[in-house]
């Protein structure tokens, strides 16, 4: 592997760069040129974490928001594949609808929510209904190219093994769209993210984005930046695995 | 070409259809029918206060859209041409680009206060990444025969981007481009949204505030009717740079 040295200088070049970052903002903090009403120092914020884990004060919305968005993104994902492979075995209605779902990432679908709040008022539900409307056309999207992209040579040779509908469809055409699926996956988690935190953030009666946006209205910029912090390092992290998880298949299916 | 005339008629009538239905079951305490929608859209054209509201989210969203094609175009060219940094960024762009940005708006409000400028910063971010993403794509991805055959020519590095990097990334940078601005507007009306003093977000949270159901309605289709407009504008500049290059 001679890529290998090139790799690590690159990776310690990229750790040197985040850590001087963060070094350099926590410097601006402690001086002062930052004030604190506008930024707490980047070490009172992991302190500020640590406290909300430790007293569990907001475990209730913690759980709230992760029921929320795991709600939303298997309804995204479930729907978003029964409508995709539905469209992917009527293609009139698919040449129909497909400037509908090339365009539907370049609106702002969140304009939505206002009205979702007067259907269903300020619960759980209006904010789990955004984030499926949010992110179930990426998978519809993605379910169609991995069924367009199954090769036909996959397809012949499952005709030619005889096998039934229900057994092609498990044992052939799934795992062969399987990088595609899982990029629907990813995406309609992402956007499940963001559609519920972007809900609770501007009305909601609790949650991860409530508790920042009271926080934020209060002052209370400790809460406010240790939340956040938990916010990230929760995205980061569902979203880390899920690349893993998407790489590994792409590895192993021969694309990119 | 005629059928695809036929397909966006089928297309509107179908969510006309399905709008239409969804008023019968829900009710006019949730949604409008479409025609009232239409009707109140028209009234609104016609006032004051919603060009008002219009004219300040335009302004937002033109001065974030020129920050992050300028920013976005500048850095990806940068990390584009020079292996290392490019390698040493990619990733970190990577996670930033999938970050929910709404995190962050606390931290833009607390900056830059309340006004305009917050929104201009919001929106600027929801739109750099992905420009710089695919600006530093599309410059990797052009074929080394061109820069080999630019130092053949001699050319100076500032001609080599004019006269063979961009018209060969070009469409690539525009499909970048087309996606950031699509971001970016959302960023500013999420910003609006959340907290704000003017624009069509903040119209918007107003009419839900006091259950306008008619003005929520009519001020969701302008602005979907907006984005739809501007998407097909850079779609077919898209299209044009894609064929001239």
């Amino acid at each position: 592997m001679s890529a290998r040295p090139h790799l690590s200088k690159v990776a310690l070049t990229r750790i040197l760069i985040l850590l001087g970052a963060l070094v350099t903002l926590e410097l601006l903090c402690r001086t002062g040129i930052i004030d604190r009403v506008t930024m707490i120092p980047p070490s009172e914020m992991f302190v500020a974490l640590w406290q909300i884990v430790e007293s569990g004060q907001f475990k209730q919305d913690i759980l709230f928001s992760t029921y929320n968005v795991a709600a939303a993104s298997l309804l995204a994902i479930a729907a978003g594949f029964v409508f995709g492979a539905g469209l992917h075995a009527w293609p009139r209605a698919r040449r129909v609808v497909s400037p509908l779902l090339s365009a539907y990432y370049a609106v702002p679908t969140f304009v939505f929510y206002p009205l979702l709040i007067v259907a269903f008022g300020t619960g759980r539900t209006a904010l789990i209904v955004m984030g499926t409307i949010f992110g179930v056309v990426a998978m519809m999207v993605n379910t169609m190219l991995g069924l367009d992209r199954v090769p036909l040579a996959v397809s012949k040779t499952g005709a030619i093994m005889r096998l039934g509908p229900v057994r092609r469809l498990f044992l052939v055409r799934l795992p062969a769209a399987a990088p595609h699926l899982v990029t629907g996956i990813k995406l309609a988690v992402a956007y499940g993210v963001i559609g519920i935190i972007a809900g609770e953030f501007i009305l909601a009666t609790a949650g991860v984005g409530k508790r920042v946006s009271f926080a934020y209205d209060n002052f209370d910029n400790k809460t406010m930046y240790g939340m956040l912090l938990l916010l990230l390092i929760g995205v980061m992290l569902i979203n880390g695995l899920l690349t893993i998880w998407e790489k590994r298949l792409h590895r192993r299916f021969g694309q990119r | 070409m005629k059928s695809n005339r036929l397909d966006h008629v089928l297309l509107v009538a179908a969510i006309a259809a399905a709008w239409q239905l969804l008023y019968l079951a829900a009710g006019p305490n949730v949604i409008s029918s479409p025609a009232e929608t239409l009707t109140r859209a028209v009234e609104l054209l016609r006032t004051q206060a919603f060009w008002d509201n219009a004219a300040n989210t335009g302004a937002a969203f033109g001065m974030a859209s020129v920050l992050s094609i300028t920013g976005g175009a500048l850095v990806g060219l940068w990390l584009g041409l020079r292996q290392f940094a490019g390698d040493v960024a990619d990733p970190i762009l990577g996670a930033l680009y999938s970050l929910p940005k709404i995190t962050l708006y606390p931290i833009i409000l607390l900056i830059f206060g309340l006004g305009i400028s917050a929104k201009v910063a919001f929106g600027a971010i929801h739109g750099f990444f992905p420009i710089a993403i695919f600006t530093m794509n599309a410059a990797r991805n052009v074929s080394p025969v061109y820069y080999r055959t630019a130092r053949i020519m001699r050319l100076s590095p500032a001609a080599t981007i004019v006269t063979v990097l961009a018209p060969a990334a070009l469409p690539e940078i525009f499909a970048g481009i087309r996606i950031g601005l699509a971001l970016t507007l959302l960023g500013t009306l999420i910003g609006e949204l959340f907290a704000s003093t003017s624009g069509l977000g903040f119209a918007l949270i107003r009419a839900t505030d006091i259950h306008a159901v008619p003005d929520i309605t009519a001020i969701t289709f302008l602005i979907f009717v907006f984005a739809a407009c501007v998407n097909a504008l850079l779609h077919a500049i898209e299209l044009r740079v894609s064929h001239d290059g």
